[in-house]
């Protein structure tokens, strides 16, 4: 959309739309055709209305005038055939009415469903690079705006069209010479349309960015409103909500104005045509030129009343349309994002040891995974058993290319050992995991998995073999139970449950009213930050993978119960690859080996006892002298 | 359209009043010009009156611009009631919320609130709008054109007088039967979003568990069903097209029946047959006008309903009249103080809790995840009520203060750090707006916030963004920390919000408390046992009940809980100097 200069349908508006219309022909072709040709039937009935009049006036009613017994015969036949005439109007507007509501909802359930399902494949980068807020009015705002446009903006418009080149057709078969005023009239209407319908897009456009401003002031407001609460700071709030409520107001007030405007000046337009065309065909008629008759000049004015109308009803779409467009171009901006890439063929399968110890793939759960690894050029296949060796080679990341945050890591996990991270915020720590699940894919260097480089493994294969526990929780609207069973989706009850008490969660999930049932709502309110972290270890834990990465995933945890998830972390670990991020340097006392970052780089690496006698970074983070974060 | 909600119009009251006289005025132009169109077309061009043409075509023309004039004020009132309306409705909402309290906090989501703010008000907006252009319009068109009628033939006056309740009676019978549908369409509706904004808000967790198809297939499950509403009302609506025009349609062939045999008999003219086709339209389509306003108010109606939700709900706390406007002291006392969420007869959270805590004491709170230590130190501030009992503050009980003295002289640093899109300045005046530049530098200090301040490379002018991200989780809590001393308060409560400070700040921290601040009652949540290890007193809490109090020594000696946790925290303790 073109901000600068009002509203104008640029190439990829254009484009937009044809989009848009794809949709429509994709699945609904059939209907759409029909809808289409029920349109024409529906519109041609209603211009028949003053269309017939003058042929029933002219050849059924005047000549029985003065008859003596008149013959209504004929007059009755014509009116059954302008009955079914109507009929079928009737039941062509019953029929896409019906029609345009399958064709649009359908479309918009598609819309939808293909914006979500997209959503789903697009890289965790999308999600930094964009604020909740605007993916959310992708699915709201803009879907509605759609919804309007789909719902009221296409029938009107096409009926209008259907109208006017019938309505058209009939005035230039009456009098070509009049139609030329006609053509005059209507460039002076597609003028004033553009301009009082450019006006009003720009404002209707301001309009939406001052509804994104009042949207990102009130989700900002109502997230910190305890703190409002807290520091009394609710006048000074409604102060500045005023001050951007009364800019959406004056943007707003201004759009609508304008859009009002559209329908008396085009219908006063509509009257300034009739007259003049009343004057001009008046002295043509008197004067005999053009063979103009009286008869003519009557039905054609008739015309002229009604011709205005369907021109009305486009420009009060005009802005409909417009503001469905821009939000189109939105939806379909993000659906062109470009999807995660995965292009790993390494999967993991169940596998048992057949007599010789030799890894052979099978169908059903064992409990012993592998790395199916085939090999293109030999056009074999070999197993390697899942046993959670990670391992950094000179690795370097930067989430921009100019931006380097990690600086040649190298660095090793055998299995069933505990790995610390700690350093600073910034330092990289996240960074490290995000790599290892490839939620970013590393630039320079090479990370290894069981021996495995894990961009030739496949993206789905690797998460399955990592569980992750963020300190950001995430709930989902759902039970207790569900929540939990998320980890492994066809978990039994008491899968669920052992997980749950490994997590420490089960005692006070059993203290809720409804205990496993109790569904949670908006991220688990109600839930203490401490609760749903435990929660969020026990989905963890039900998945029970080889490989455990925890992000600050008990720093909500009062440290007694801290104590305790933690053995019963030890336990579900024994065997398994940890990288931990932890503050609290106690937690990490007993990793295999503690890895110091700072600005990207490992500065110190060793275990606790070797960091506390080098006297270095960790020593003093250790001891309190540094702050950590 | 709501009544009540209507109050809100307030200061658009004129121009909500004078847009249906403006429409009025315009209906009556739109009505008069078809009648000149009439004579231009009997008189002027049937009988080749050039003259008579120009007259009236000069008299048309005045008309016209009369009625675009009226039109067009009509339209910017119109526009302008709407819009104003809709940032009333905005504002009292807003408001509204302010006084909510921490309970009524509660029963609203965020993103529930932004809906209503925006989606809802917009839908209202664009209804009143229609309904003051529209509703004025559509009966004095019926009433001028049914006259108009009458005046040509009264035989036909009556077949509209029957044909306009039946339509009309009909269309409002197919509302009636779609309202349900819409109603719950938008409920669904909201579990939709719900449903992306959790996707969104946790798009790690859905790619660590690789559960998109999952996610997939409940959305598909929600979107059928918001489909399937969605179509179900529609369709129900969309009888009104044909119908209208079914009944258009008929009258159109009963007036040119009738009409015909009028003419031929001589008691019509043709022009007049004309004349009351146009008029049946006219008023025919007016109906429509109705029954869309109709529709948009129904969509409206959902959303009016969730406004009122809002506009309703009873702020739960406010002042009583002879509410006390000074803070006596910092001294607390619980007396026997049952606390729970779901007010009385809902799960307990705090039993009985008896405590006291004097002026200027330090005071540490510990207990382990859900020993409802926040919900303890929530009840001084009085940002819930007790449910049985009492909280006294300075000896009076909290629920006899001016809320907004009690909170300015109760300061809290809450677990949930909130900072605000601006300055570090004005971040931190959030505590006092008037205070100076060297004031909050001084708390700054205090806080052990100054020396990052300064290292920023626009110090204090440093822009904190949405969330506070940009900082550091220590570094936010002390600046927090900050925010909440500038306030000089009586009492200070810091409810774990030192948790990702480092040790040796943290005891810097509490140095310039002990120094700066000597008559501030300070409470302290915390997990970690330095930090409440010198407090004059610490309450245990477990469970929601008082497990012990007394100080590190006493309780040492004297409770299991305290002891456990200090010796976990403190072994190894000897050879290094903390934690």
């Amino acid at each position: 959309m073109n901000n600068k200069k009002g509203v104008r349908f640029s190439k990829e508006t254009i484009a937009t739309g044809k989009r848009l219309l794809g949709y429509v022909g994709r699945s609904y072709k059939k209907e759409f055709i029909v809808v289409c040709f029920c349109i024409a039937i529906s519109s041609i009935a209603s211009v028949s209305v003053s269309l017939s009049l003058r042929y029933l006036l002219d050849d059924f009613i005047l000549p029985l005038m003065g008859v003596g017994e008149p013959d209504f015969r004929e007059f009755y036949m014509a009116l059954c055939v302008l009955g079914i005439i109507f009929l079928c109007g009737v039941l062509a507007t019953w029929l896409y009415s019906r029609l345009m509501v399958k064709i649009g909802q359908g479309v918009l359930k598609q819309v939808r469903d293909d914006m979500f399902e997209h959503m789903q494949t697009l890289p965790i980068r999308y999600f930094d690079q964009n604020t909740n807020g605007s993916i959310m009015s992708l699915y709201t705002n803009d879907t509605d705006t759609l919804r309007q446009m789909i719902n009221q903006s296409i029938p009107m418009v096409l009926m209008s069209g259907i109208t006017i080149v019938v309505t058209f057709v009939s005035m230039l078969m009456l009098s070509p010479l009049l139609t030329i005023l006609a053509v005059v009239m209507i460039g002076v209407l597609v003028l004033v349309a553009k301009v009082i319908g450019g006006n009003s897009g720009k404002y209707f456009i301001r309009q939406q960015v001052a509804i994104a401003n009042v949207t990102g002031f009130i989700e900002e407001r109502m997230t910190g409103q305890r703190v409002v609460k807290v520091f009394n700071h609710e006048e000074a709030s409604k102060r500045e909500f005023d001050a951007l409520n009364e800019r959406l107001f004056e943007s707003s007030a201004k759009a609508n104005t304008y859009a009002n405007l559209m329908g008396p000046i085009i219908g006063n337009i509509g009257n300034l045509q009739f007259v003049l065309t009343a004057v001009l065909g008046g002295l043509l008629s008197v004067m005999g030129v053009g063979g103009i008759t009286l008869g003519v000049m009557a039905s054609y004015l008739q015309f002229t009343k009604s011709f205005t109308q369907p021109f009305m009803q486009v420009a009060q779409q005009f802005n409909s349309i417009v503001m469905a467009l821009a939000g189109a171009e939105r939806i379909f901006a993000m659906m062109d994002e470009p999807s995660e890439v995965d292009d790993g063929y390494v999967t993991l399968v169940n596998a048992r040891r057949d007599a010789e110890g030799n890894l052979v793939e099978c169908p059903e759960r064992t409990g012993l995974w592998a790395w199916k690894h085939p090999h293109k050029a030999e056009g074999t296949v070999t197993y390697e058993e899942l046993k959670g060796d990670v391992r950094f080679f000179d690795m370097s990341f930067g989430y921009t290319p100019d931006h380097m945050v990690l600086h040649d890591i190298s660095l090793y996990a055998k299995p069933g050992q505990k790995l610390a991270f700690v350093g600073s915020t910034g330092a990289g720590k996240t960074t490290i995991t995000n790599l290892i699940n490839r939620f970013y894919d590393v630039q320079d260097g090479k990370i290894r998995y069981d021996g495995i480089n894990i961009n030739k493994i496949k993206k789905a294969d690797l998460r399955h073999s990592l569980g992750i526990v963020l300190q950001d929780t995430h709930l989902f609207t759902g039970t207790i139970m569900e929540n939990i069973r998320y980890g492994k989706l066809d978990a039994t009850d008491e899968e669920v449950y052992a997980a749950a008490k490994l997590a420490y969660a089960d005692q006070f999930i059993r203290m809720l009213p409804n205990g496993y049932d109790t569904m949670l709502t908006g991220d688990g309110e109600g839930l203490s930050q401490g609760q749903r972290q435990l929660l969020s270890i026990a989905r963890a834990a039900v998945a029970d993978p080889p490989v455990l990465i925890l992000d600050e995933a008990t720093s909500s945890i009062d440290t007694r119960t801290e104590a305790i998830v933690q053995q019963g972390m030890d336990n579900l670990m024994k065997g398994r690859t940890v990288f931990v991020i932890a503050h609290r340097l106690s937690t990490i006392r007993n990793s295999n080996a503690i890895i110091v970052l700072e600005h990207g780089r490992i500065i110190e690496r060793g275990d606790h006892e070797d960091l506390i006698k080098q006297h270095g970074t960790y020593y003093q983070l250790y001891t309190g002298k540094l702050e950590l974060e | 359209m709501n009544r009540k909600l209507l109050k809100s119009v307030r200061e658009y009251k004129r121009e909500a009043v004078l847009t249906p006289v403006f429409v009025v005025l315009e209906v009556l132009m739109e009505v008069l010009i078809p009648m000149l169109m009439a004579n231009i077309i009997d008189i002027g061009i049937m009988q080749g009156d050039l003259p008579y043409i120009l007259r009236t075509g000069g008299l048309l023309v005045v008309m016209a611009m009369l009625a675009l004039f009226f039109g067009a004020v009509a339209g910017a009132t119109a526009a302008k009631a709407g819009a104003g309306y809709a940032k009333n409705l905005r504002q009292d909402i807003f408001y509204r919320i302010q006084d909510f309290s921490f309970k009524n906090i509660d029963h609203f989501s965020t993103s529930s609130l932004v809906t209503r703010m925006t989606t809802d008000i917009t839908n209202i907006q664009m209804a009143f709008m229609m309904t003051i252009r529209l509703l004025a319009r559509a009966p004095i068109m019926i009433i001028l054109s049914w006259i108009m009628t009458i005046a040509i033939n009264p035989k036909m006056a009556l077949l509209f007088l029957i044909a306009i309740p039946l339509l009309g009676g009909t269309l409002l019978f197919i509302q009636r039967k779609a309202h349900p549908y819409f109603v719950k369409v938008f409920d669904e509706y909201d579990v939709l979003n719900n449903r992306v904004q959790e996707n969104v808000n946790a798009a790690r967790v859905v790619k660590a568990y690789v559960r998109e198809d999952h996610e997939i297939e409940k959305f598909h499950g929600i979107s059928g069903i918001v489909y399937q509403l969605f179509t179900r009302a529609e369709k129900i609506v969309a009888w009104n097209q044909p119908v209208m025009q079914f009944t258009i349609y008929l009258i159109v062939l009963c007036v040119v029946m009738i009409g015909g045999k009028d003419i031929v008999i001589g008691t019509m003219e043709p022009g007049e047959l004309t004349s009351v086709i146009i008029y049946a339209i006219q008023i025919l389509s007016s109906l429509m006008m109705v029954s869309f306003v109709f529709v948009m108010n129904m969509i409206a109606e959902a959303s009016t309903d969730r406004i009122r939700e809002v506009l309703e709900e009873v702020p739960e706390m406010q002042d009583k009249p002879d509410a006390k406007d000074e803070v006596p002291s910092g001294d607390i006392v619980f007396d026997h103080v049952d606390f729970s969420y779901g007010g009385e007869g809902g799960p307990l959270a705090l039993k009985d809790v008896c405590l006291h805590i004097k002026s200027g004491q330090t005071v540490g709170i510990f207990g382990g995840t859900g020993s409802a230590k926040s919900t303890l130190v929530q009840l001084i501030p009085r940002l819930y009520d007790v449910t049985k009992g009492a909280v006294r503050v300075g000896g009076i009980d909290v629920r006899d203060y001016d809320l907004k003295v009690l909170r300015d002289q109760v300061s809290m640093v809450l677990q949930k750090n909130v900072l605000f899109t601006g300055s570090i300045y004005e971040n931190i005046r959030w505590g006092d707006a008037k205070a100076s530049d060297e004031e909050v530098q001084r708390v700054c200090r205090l806080a052990q916030a100054d020396g990052f301040i300064r290292e920023f490379p626009e110090g204090y002018n440093t822009q904190i963004v949405e969330g506070g991200n940009n900082v550091s989780g220590g570094q936010k809590q002390r600046l927090c920390i900050a925010r909440a001393l500038l306030k000089k308060p009586k009492i200070l409560i810091l409810d774990d919000s030192t948790s990702a400070v480092d040790t040796k700040t943290d005891a810097l921290i509490r140095k310039a408390f002990r120094e700066e601040i000597p008559d501030t009652t300070k409470i302290i949540i915390s997990q970690r046992v330095s930090s409440i290890e010198d407090a004059d007193q610490i309450i245990i809490l477990d469970n929601g009940q008082v497990n012990g109090v007394g100080t590190s020594e006493e309780l040492l000696k004297t409770n299991a809980i305290y002891r456990e946790v200090y010796e976990s925290q403190m072994k190894g303790g000897e050879d290094e100097d903390e934690q």
